[in-house]
């Protein structure tokens, strides 16, 4: 496999504080196909956040292997995309400057540099923002900030841990709508953390459910939706309630178990 | 940041209405009324001295405002102010430029690597708390009673500000914003350069703030031992002839001097760390 798949085989995590070891994720098998938008849904401390670190290379994994572009992860990959529901724009560099920060890494020079900023800028309507600083936005904004960021080096595989949650209601669904846009005309790998499972439905091909501590696989749900939905509408499609009913009944009893804990 | 700032940037724009020019000229009128009654501070602390001095206090404890001007005046016209405050000012800068750089450095280096911060922790902590003006009859066996023994002084307070700061600044750094940053594509020197030394930035510059002081009585203490120049060596030599204008001219040139320098890191601060916020 030489394109932007991800293939998990038999991955295990177990961390070890205060004098145990605790087993985080179970032997997770799963093969996600190249331009596949898959979301990890589960309860929390289920270690979906934990796999989507291991597939950034941001955690090691205790057993098992991660291939991503065919090549084992092992340390940092710099061929994905992150983005995580903390702000990691970089607050002393203008929205500008954060935005061509991944371009300088991968050695465009300064003026192509410049023009592909602005157009990005453009594309997550943030023109006219170039010279403010992180501080002077809104989440929302700084969410676009990036988005841009990401879109700008184009990697072909997106990791995104509930990049949205901190987003109220409404600008969460233009964001949704935002992604799902570019998706449609980039078709990167998306990996998508979330533990809203309208969300999970509204974007993906695919939701993983997770079960509660060690994270085991409980429910894998294809979404049987058209790929070019409209995320405020899509919602009141009878495959949409069926899909999410399905998912419900998988995910509930895991966040029953970890409330009765 | 607050809830009010977040809705303005949300809201952008906005209109300069006749309320916004009345909380302007609210805030001007304000700022000159601090500035009057800071000014009729002063002069009512001089007063106050001009009264007491050969009335409630003895002139040769407290000298007098005319005595310490006009002492001022003579040196600025013969030269003693100059020849000496350069002195002071050049073994000041000396320190501080040594003790930034070497202090920042090392605050760099054992800020990344814990293994190093481990070991050498107890030894940094002995010697923190030797208090440092302890080292400066040592620094003039050393060096001598010329600048030298002056800089070493001064760069040995500064070294540790700037030294702790920098370490707890690297320390500080948000684990998130540099993997974030090697995912992009940067390597070790570009997440050095983009993301820990501009997050250590304001520690480093709190330090700043704290140390620059310190250098001048660094250099001040260095001359009082044993020199023969400087501002220090003249208020310890005019100490030794019961000279009190010359002792508070002396003093009076420091502080000067300090304040100076403050406000100019603070201009640097504001420009440094802009990105804050107000």
């Amino acid at each position: 496999m030489d394109d932007a798949g991800i293939a998990i085989r038999g991955v295990s995590k177990t961390y070890v504080g205060r004098g145990r070891e605790v087993l985080a994720l179970d032997r997770i098998d799963l093969t996600i196909e190249p331009g596949e938008f898959v979301a990890f849904v589960g309860p929390s401390g289920c270690g979906k956040s934990t796999l989507m670190n291991m597939i950034a290379g941001i955690l090691p994994v205790s057993e098992g292997i991660i291939l991503h572009h065919g090549r084992a992860v092992n340390g940092i990959n710099r061929d994905v995309g992150y983005m995580t529901q903390r702000d990691a724009v970089l607050p002393w560099r203008t929205v500008e400057q954060n935005v061509a920060l991944p371009l300088r890494f991968h050695g465009m020079p300064a003026r192509q540099r410049r023009d592909h900023v602005a157009s990005m800028l453009e594309q997550v309507g943030l023109s006219g923002f170039g010279h403010a600083y992180p501080a002077e936005l809104s989440g929302g904004m700084r969410k676009r900030v990036a988005l841009a960021q990401l879109l700008a080096y184009g990697p072909d595989t997106l990791l995104m841990d509930e990049p949205f949650g901190a987003l109220d209601a409404q600008l969460k669904l233009l964001m949704q709508e935002r992604l799902l846009r570019i998706w449609l005309e980039r078709r990167q790998t998306v990996v998508f953390v979330t533990h809203d499972l309208a969300e999970a439905v509204t974007l993906a091909n695919r939701v993983v459910v997770f079960s509660g501590r060690p994270g085991r696989i409980k429910a894998i749900e294809p979404i049987d939706l058209p790929p070019g939905r409209d995320v405020f509408r899509v919602r009141f499609l009878p495959a949409f309630e069926a899909a999410y009913t399905r998912l419900w009944d998988a995910l509930a009893p895991e966040i029953r178990k970890g409330e009765a804990a | 940041m607050s809830g009010a700032a977040e809705e303005l940037a949300a809201l952008g724009g906005g209109v300069r209405t006749a309320s916004v020019r009345a909380v302007e000229a609210a805030e001007v009128r304000r700022r000159i009324l601090v500035l009057i009654l800071r000014i009729a501070v002063g002069i009512a602390f001089i007063w106050l001295w001009h009264h007491a001095s050969g009335r409630w206090i003895d002139t040769l404890l407290i000298s007098s405002p005319q005595a310490v001007g006009l002492r001022l005046w003579h040196w600025t016209l013969d030269g003693t102010l100059w020849t000496n405050l350069s002195i002071t000012l050049e073994a000041t800068a000396f320190g501080f430029i040594i003790g930034c750089g070497v202090g920042f450095s090392l605050g760099l280096l054992f800020g990344r690597f814990r293994l190093l911060a481990e070991v050498f922790d107890p030894y940094i902590t002995a010697i923190y708390s030797i208090p440092k003006i302890a080292l400066a009859p040592l620094f003039i066996i050393w060096f001598g009673i010329g600048i030298e023994s002056k800089v070493a002084v001064s760069a040995a307070i500064v070294f540790f500000v700037i030294f702790l700061n920098t370490f707890s600044g690297v320390r500080e750094v948000d684990p998130l914003y540099v993997n974030t940053t090697k995912i992009m594509g940067g390597g070790e020197l570009s997440v050095l350069r983009h993301v820990i030394i501009p997050s250590a930035a304001s520690w480093v510059i709190t330090g700043l703030k704290v140390s620059v002081p310190y250098a001048l009585v660094g250099t001040v203490i260095g001359e009082f031992m044993s020199s023969n120049s400087g501002i220090g060596y003249l208020i310890s030599q005019a100490t030794g002839l019961f000279n009190t204008a010359s002792v508070y001219a002396g003093i009076i040139v420091l502080a000067l001097v300090g304040a100076i320098i403050n406000a100019g890191l603070r201009q640097i601060e504001t420009r440094v760390l802009r990105w804050r916020g107000s």
